[in-house]
């Protein structure tokens, strides 16, 4: 969980930091620019099947988790209240996680399936991921969907960060501290950025 | 502390043994006095269970000085009731007000059968210390106390750890059913030590190995474990076990 989680993470660092050129407003021209070679280097090509491979694996390790855990208490409390000693994101990880998996079906048919058809089933004919991107978020429901994504991922990452840390035991004393706040950094900082992508072009802050 | 008594009605949790199908059986119990402890209380409604030719309420208590870890009882949905940092035993009933309703149930956990009422099995965690919570000893006169230099800060860590006291309050509150904090607590008590030195990888592989098979559940870092531990077990022992255990598991060639 902790391994692929990290794997995850540094990926949403660079899907974050490259769709965040479109704050630039030069009608999508460096953003389709990096967009084109994301989609045509042969390197991010095989890294692409690494990512899917981490998020299956993570997948399936957050399923085998679920099995497990529920097995080992076969008899449930009548009376329970773990509001009392855990936060409730921490216990949530796998609803959290399944509102992601259904979040990341939505998005990928918006704008993972247009760009690979353009690619491979036209020939490589010219796609205009910016233009797509501020079509599909004129609907306002597909910006509440979106949101919704966000605050799902937000809450799932301000446990994951932290946990995966612990998991792999690279933490102690001092270091706690500064992984929650480094956590809850990475955190805002990544989900304000995709938070406002369809704000933006539904509102018309970006041409 | 103002005292005062209270009337209470009890709901508790009966089992004929870890075959039966148990239920909640409800009682009341009258003037109960705020000094008292919890098992005072159940001590209390055992001797009117008695005279009224009732079969008494199996649990488990022995010091009743909160130091032996034999208490447990989930108390209103939490493990040893509704304080921090205290066992059942040393839980005293001013923290109920008179016409409260409380629910007691047993520990629940796959690897802790119950074995009657409130008593569960807990001989998962002896497994657990038998595949390695031990030390190697030299036989002979024992050693001068001071004949090997310890750093000051790794005693004291050592000694935080085993501060465990086995209650299984951890396993019991984790919503995983999980025993890393009591493992991780009896890993790091040797391995921050000179003489736990010599089976220090073979310590954490075996007993997290042994963990697993007694059908515990895995760790999801909520640290409800930590809140709930009458002993405030730190879960960076948890840490700590983790990397024992990537480190174990690197060196092993088996």
């Amino acid at each position: 969980m902790a391994f692929t989680g990290f794997f995850l993470i540094t990926f949403l660092i660079v899907h974050a930091g490259i769709n965040s050129c479109i704050f630039l407003n030069d009608n999508g021209e460096t953003f389709n620019t990096v967009a084109h070679f994301m989609s045509h280097n042969w390197i991010l090509r095989f890294l692409e099947i690494g990512l899917f491979v981490g998020l299956i694996l993570h997948i399936v390790q957050g399923l085998m988790l679920w099995r497990q855990n529920a097995a080992a208490r076969p008899v449930k409390y009548y009376s329970n209240k773990p509001e009392k000693n855990s936060k409730w994101y921490s216990r949530s990880m796998g609803l959290l996680g399944t509102l992601l998996l259904i979040f990341l079906v939505i998005h990928l048919s918006h704008f993972y399936v247009g760009t690979k058809i353009a690619l491979y089933v036209h020939n490589d004919e010219p796609h205009n991921l910016y233009e797509e991107m501020r079509e599909v978020f004129q609907q306002w429901w597909v910006v509440l969907i979106y949101l919704a994504g966000i605050v799902a991922l937000f809450w799932h990452l301000m446990h994951g960060f932290q946990s995966a840390f612990q998991s792999l035991g690279l933490n102690n004393k001092k270091f706690v501290p500064i992984i929650k706040v480094a956590g809850f950094g990475y955190t805002v900082i990544i989900c304000l950025a995709f938070a406002l992508m369809p704000i933006a072009f539904h509102f018309h802050w970006i041409s | 502390m103002e005292h005062y008594n209270m009337n209470l009605t009890l709901k508790v949790w009966k089992q004929k043994n870890s075959k039966a199908k148990g239920s909640f059986e409800t009682y009341q119990v009258k003037n109960i006095s705020s000094e008292m402890s919890f098992l005072e209380m159940f001590d209390v409604l055992n001797e009117q269970l008695i005279e009224e030719n009732k079969e008494p309420i199996a649990f488990d208590h022995d010091c009743r000085e909160g130091i032996c870890g034999m208490c447990s009882m989930y108390i209103n949905g939490q493990a040893h009731g509704p304080w921090q940092q205290n066992t059942t035993c040393q839980l005293h009933m001013r923290a109920f007000k008179d016409g409260d309703t409380i629910v007691v149930e047993p520990w629940r956990s796959r690897a802790f059968p119950v074995i009657r009422d409130l008593v569960v099995d807990r001989t998962s965690f002896d497994r657990i210390i038998q595949a390695g919570g031990y030390i190697s000893v030299n036989t002979g006169n024992a050693v001068d106390a001071n004949a090997l230099p310890i750093d000051k800060k790794d005693a004291d860590a050592a000694f935080m750890a085993a501060a465990c006291i086995g209650c299984g309050a951890c396993v019991a509150t984790c919503k995983n059913g999980s025993a890393m904090l009591f493992t991780s607590a009896k890993v790091s008590q040797l391995a921050l030590l000179p003489q736990g030195a010599p089976e220090r990888e073979s310590r954490v592989l075996n007993m997290v190995a042994q963990m697993d098979k007694e059908g515990f559940g895995n760790c999801t870092n909520t640290y409800a474990c930590e809140a709930e531990c009458p002993k405030g077990i730190s879960v960076s022992n948890i840490a700590r076990m983790n990397r024992e255990f990537l480190s174990a598991e690197l060196n092993s060639e088996d």
